[in-house]
């Protein structure tokens, strides 16, 4: 029997917001069901584009119930960027908690917030590509990879609990201890770095930085970012595609961009645009 | 709320006249059966007495028992006897529907120098004999296969398995902790070496389980110590639970014309209930080759898990085979054996039923679970109505 919190059991009992809405203005499907769980989340926006109505429709066990009643809850009078800020954690915080090897339900309720945000804006639905690691349950090394940084995994137990990889023949499980032992040595690597930075080689980690995590992010919804100059501690990037018309750059290049460079390179960078 | 107990393969409750048998032992009757004073021997000899009662059940001879501490020891005990005794023969034959209390043993020799065969069973469970044959060597040093299998309560044909062994010199086990109590089971007629079985499935207590050893089988321990059970288990005897055993077997001679017509009845009454009553439900197991108490249903486009927790709500007791239940992300390896298709496996439920269960308990479960998986499959984005199929 698990533990469930009981506002994880009043979600299950009493799910909200169950069902499909007509004419929604996004909808994101994730799961199937030999994967065991599935999910159809649906939203529509109110005249002030904040999230009017959200509704799901699940197959699974009670704590995938429970996790997409909660995130419809919790879409509702959000705008879409604050929607996009939802993280899996805190799915699992509204419900006081999940299981741990209850933990891919939240992430169930993550992903399918994600596709039908992406729906919204028209954008092409692009899967985490990158090698295929576990075949049983479709899981690429990207998207283990991010599962692992989100919330700071430290095993392959917690990989499994969390995106369910490596919780079918277990093939895959040299790959996913190599794919955490790679994220936590990059950290490592660079808190050794940061100590003994010269000019040249901040300029080559802010590069390497950009180029590995920060453009692939962006190329995500459309945009890109280019280095222009590092003077001293200021970073100056100028923003290219639909990040360089998005109301929402400034947010990006401070909340996201800085926030990245100063964990990876150097604490004292400011990130400045340079039109 | 009143609880409605469908999950007697998982456990059972002890019985009123077993614990009122096994009371004395834990207040007056404590001494050691071993002891030289007559107060301990007293206490030996109601052991014996349970061991004669358990062997009547089994029509063995009280001498062939060994009393464990439960089915997994005694499972254990007798497959580490087999091998032991027969240390140049490296291969075992058994089944891919094994309880984990078995299952995992192999899984383990089999990483450290044994040759493991699984035999297959087919859709509806039934053991692929032909295969098994296809399968003995004369490197064989054993084969195990349950009398009955938990998840759909298939039976195997033990005693025509014993006929296609016989004279080939490999020792043959049965785990029949989900068989004793439920079908007649008559040792000699089946003509096995070795057979486990654990108190707590037929309405005796946790914490006791027998292995029957067939006179003339070669045996070495698998707990040394003491001289206790004729050297074949060291350790004080569990003096309350093995009498409670021996009145539990008593019971489950008098409780097996029970369960053949009235328990048989109600699980039937129970199962053609739900299937007529819930589309796209499909029975698991073959249909009258099956324990008479157990039923294995899956319910398409539901999720085992949040059945049961919705029939919890009702204080109904049932199991599933869906991996949620379990902790895994796969369903049961009974339902992947069987092919059950994942999509139903996830869906499957259990109702294993008991001489305590009544008529009313049935048409309680018959009334509240067609609405529940009606509110799930509403909640399902794969439920398009009524006769839908599976892509």
């Amino acid at each position: 029997m698990w533990e469930y919190t009981d506002k994880v059991k009043d979600h299950f009992i009493n799910p909200r917001n169950v069902g499909e809405i007509d004419n929604p203005d996004g909808v994101g499907e994730v799961g199937s069901m030999s994967c065991g769980d599935a999910l159809k989340l649906s939203f529509k926006l109110d005249e002030n584009k904040r999230i009017k109505e959200a509704k799901f429709q699940t197959f699974g066990c009670a704590s995938a119930i429970a996790s997409s009643s909660a995130l419809t809850e919790m879409l509702i009078g959000k705008t879409i960027e604050e929607a996009e800020k939802i993280t899996n954690e805190d799915i699992a915080d509204y419900l006081g908690g999940l299981p741990k090897e209850k933990m891919h339900c939240s992430v169930l309720g993550r992903d399918a917030l994600e596709k039908a945000i992406y729906c919204y804006r028209g954008q092409e639905i692009k899967e985490l590509d990158g090698n295929l690691v576990c075949e049983c349950f479709g899981v690429t090394e990207k998207e283990i990879e991010r599962t692992v940084k989100e919330n700071s995994l430290k095993t392959i137990e917690d990989v499994t609990h969390y995106i369910k990889a490596g919780g079918g023949c277990e093939k895959c499980h040299d790959q996913i201890q190599q794919i955490i032992d790679a994220v936590y040595n990059t950290t490592l690597e660079a808190v050794a770095v940061k100590k003994t930075l010269t000019n040249i080689q901040k300029i080559r980690l802010i590069e390497e930085t950009l180029e590995r995590e920060i453009k692939p992010a962006l190329q995500k919804d459309g945009g890109n970012i280019e280095l222009i100059d590092v003077e001293g501690s200021r970073v100056k990037v100028r923003l290219i595609g639909t990040c360089a018309t998005c109301k929402a750059s400034q947010l990006t290049l401070k909340n996201y961009v800085e926030v990245r460079l100063q964990e990876m390179v150097s604490t004292d960078l400011i990130v400045e645009e340079v039109k | 709320m009143a609880i409605v107990y469908m999950d007697n393969n998982a456990t059972t409750k002890v019985d009123p006249a077993v614990f009122e048998a096994m009371l004395p032992y834990f207040t007056e009757l404590y001494g050691n059966a071993s002891s030289m004073h007559s107060f301990g021997g007293a206490v030996g000899r109601d052991i014996a007495a349970a061991r004669e009662k358990l062997a009547e059940l089994l029509n063995a001879e009280p001498g062939e028992i060994v009393f464990t501490s439960c089915g997994t020891e005694s499972d254990s005990t007798a497959i580490y006897a087999a091998i032991r005794s027969n240390p140049d023969k490296k291969h075992i034959i058994t089944s891919r529907v094994e309880h984990p209390a078995v299952k995992n043993l192999y899984e383990y020799l089999a990483k450290t120098g044994y040759r493991v065969t699984w035999v297959p069973v087919d859709k509806e469970g039934v053991l692929d004999l032909d295969f098994l044959r296809h399968h003995l060597t004369d490197d064989t040093a054993l084969v195990s296969l349950m009398w009955a299998n938990n998840e759909s309560g298939v039976i195997f044909p033990i005693a025509k398995i014993a006929e296609m062994l016989r004279g080939k010199g490999i020792v043959f086990h049965s785990d029949a902790v989900q068989a004793v109590g439920k079908v007649p089971v008559d040792v000699k007629a089946a003509g096995l070496d070795m057979l486990s079985l654990s108190g707590h499935k037929l309405y005796g207590p946790k914490g006791i389980g027998a292995l029957y050893v067939r006179k003339g089988t070669k045996f070495s321990p698998f707990m040394i110590g003491g001289h206790q059970e004729r050297g074949r288990r060291g350790g004080t005897e569990n003096a309350p639970s093995i009498v409670g055993l021996g009145r539990a077997s008593e019971l489950a001679q008098e409780h097996l014309q029970e369960m053949d017509t009235r328990v048989r009845a109600l699980r039937n009454r129970l199962e053609d209930g739900l299937l007529k009553a819930i589309p796209n439900s499909l029975l698991n197991g073959k249909k009258d080759e099956r324990l008479p108490n157990t039923t294995n249903i899956s319910f398409e486009y539901v999720e085992g898990e949040a059945i049961l927790l919705m029939l919890d709500q009702f204080g109904i007791c049932a199991s599933s085979g869906s991996a949620c239940t379990s902790g895994s992300l796969e369903p049961s390896h009974v339902m992947r054996a069987m092919g059950v298709p994942f999509t139903a496996a996830h869906g499957s439920i259990r109702f294993s039923l008991s001489p305590y269960n009544t008529e009313a308990e049935v048409d309680f479960v018959l009334e509240k679970l067609p609405p529940i998986i009606e509110r799930l499959r509403q909640m399902s984005p794969f439920w398009k109505g009524a006769g839908c199929r599976l892509q």
